[in-house]
């Protein structure tokens, strides 16, 4: 046990320091991550609250794809989207290939299904609940969407932690596509990999409770933010 | 729905005037069953209509119709309600995760209600629910008698010239029962037409002027309340209001 110790100890040196090289991997991950599930809720939020509001030739099939789609594994992902960024891809001209850019394109294609999905389900969910009443108020079906997208608001918090969860926890992909290269696309996860492979764990252990501290704070301050339930839609 | 509107005898009532509403061999099947079977029903343009009948007769689905929310297979509903639409309550109210206010301003948004005019309105709203002092309370949190309220003047706030309640005191206390009831007639003393769903006798002779009388998807009679409750036409709604129909 003795040298795990040691390992701890300088992991929680290296956090009260404030050490450079893992504040510049903390930025790096928080950067990529959070961009891509913004990136991923402006897609999945609206193609989520049209599956499960619009009828239209193809929806179930697409819905199908979509919840397939949440367990798509990531070096997969990883693996087609370098072929589509190297020299020799049909998107090679984007020159996106290792740079943070390349993981944001990969994070957003793991995260996207994951919200389009829990917010089709938790539309869909509501639309029973409210749709007569509002097709009985003459709500179009614009004003019909908006309004279920609003009412969903706990349950669409819920689908971009969700999404958050899985960039913050992925490795596979951003390590193809972002080379794992050092103050440039290294992230938490990717070194800790690393390091751990070098056998240098207080490097991968401070991150690894950075990355821990970060989730608990996200979801607390979402706790925060989500709106108490206050009864049924419909009185008993 | 096309509007058209005709000079049409109603029965009871001494002078001719126009129905606000007219359902014309409406028909609508589900599950292979006729629900609804050649309706026909002619709506006075004032007071209070009451829809009775037993369960399944085809009340709720006849108020959709009449509202625009279900398509019938067979047959029309004609208003004479121009631009002005058909509000329909139901039983329980659905209300926005939204306090009192909020629901009602969503309402008025909808009714596209010109901005400046919003505010006057909401408070005008709220004064005829009754609900003044809790306009910033959680819609969800009111009692039940407050939540079917405050559906009702939701549903005031397109101004309609039709009001279609499904049922809108089968599970309140006789006290929310009577709140309700006020609010219905002061509605109808506005001028607003109201359709009245229920199974209360007592609550349909003290507000129907006029009874329609659903069973097996067809209205079987229609006539003035005195007449119905006093000396129904048909054998259906004698036992009906004897308690001895059967579905």
């Amino acid at each position: 046990m003795q040298p795990f110790d040691g390992a701890f100890a300088q992991a929680f040196q290296l956090m009260v320091s404030a050490d450079p090289a893992l504040m510049q991997i903390v930025g790096l991950s928080l950067q990529v991550s959070l961009s891509a599930v913004v990136i991923a809720c402006a897609i999945g939020m609206p193609l989520g609250a049209a599956l499960a509001v619009l009828r239209f030739p193809g929806r179930r099939v697409i819905s199908l794809f979509v919840s397939a789609a949440m367990g798509l594994p990531p070096v997969v992902v990883g693996l087609a989207l370098y072929m589509a960024f190297s020299q020799a891809g049909p998107l090679a001209v984007l020159d996106l290939l290792y740079t943070p850019a390349a993981m944001i394109v990969a994070q957003t294609v793991l995260v996207t299904p994951i919200v389009a999905a829990l917010t089709r389900s938790a539309v869909a969910g509501l639309m029973e609940e409210f749709d007569e009443t509002l097709r009985a108020l003459r709500a179009s079906r614009g004003q019909r969407i908006a309004t279920l997208l609003w009412e969903a608001r706990p349950a669409l918090l819920t689908a971009a932690l969700a999404g958050l969860g899985r960039a913050f926890a992925e490795v596979g992909a951003v390590m193809i596509v972002g080379g794992n290269i050092n103050h440039v696309t290294r992230v938490m996860t990717t070194s800790i990999a690393l390091e751990t492979s070098k056998g240098a764990l207080e490097l991968a252990l401070a991150l690894g409770i950075i990355l821990l501290i970060l989730s608990l704070a996200i979801n607390a301050a979402a706790m925060g933010l989500r709106p108490r339930p206050l009864g049924l839609a419909y009185a008993k | 729905m096309p509007n058209r509107s005709r000079v049409i005898p109603f029965p009871g009532v001494e002078a001719e005037l126009p129905p606000i509403l007219r359902v014309e061999g409406l028909g609508l099947s589900r599950g292979g069953r006729r629900v609804l079977d050649e309706v026909e029903l002619s709506l006075p343009p004032y007071g209070i209509t009451v829809l009775m009948g037993p369960n399944g007769a085809g009340k709720s689905l006849l108020l959709r119709c009449m509202a625009g929310l279900v398509e019938p297979d067979r047959g029309a509903v004609f208003t004479a309600l121009g631009a002005a639409p058909a509000a329909l309550v139901f039983q329980s109210p659905v209300l926005l995760n939204r306090s009192v206010a909020g629901n009602l301003r969503h309402a008025l948004r909808l009714a596209r209600i010109p901005r400046r005019a919003r505010a006057e309105r909401l408070d005008d709203l709220l004064m005829l629910a009754g609900l003044g002092d809790q306009a910033t309370a959680p819609a969800r949190t009111l009692s039940g008698g407050e939540q079917q309220r405050l559906a009702i003047v939701r549903a005031l706030a397109a101004a309609p010239k039709l009001l279609l309640l499904d049922e809108p005191t089968s599970s309140l206390d006789p006290a929310a029962t009577a709140e309700i009831e006020r609010l219905i007639a002061r509605t109808a003393d506005d001028g607003v037409k109201v359709v009245l769903v229920t199974h209360d006798r007592a609550q349909a002779e003290r507000m129907a002027e006029d009874v329609a009388f659903l069973h097996g998807g067809q209205v079987r009679e229609h006539g003035a309340a005195r007449s119905f409750f006093g000396q129904p036409a048909s054998a259906e709604a004698r036992a009906y209001l004897e308690g001895r129909l059967f579905v």
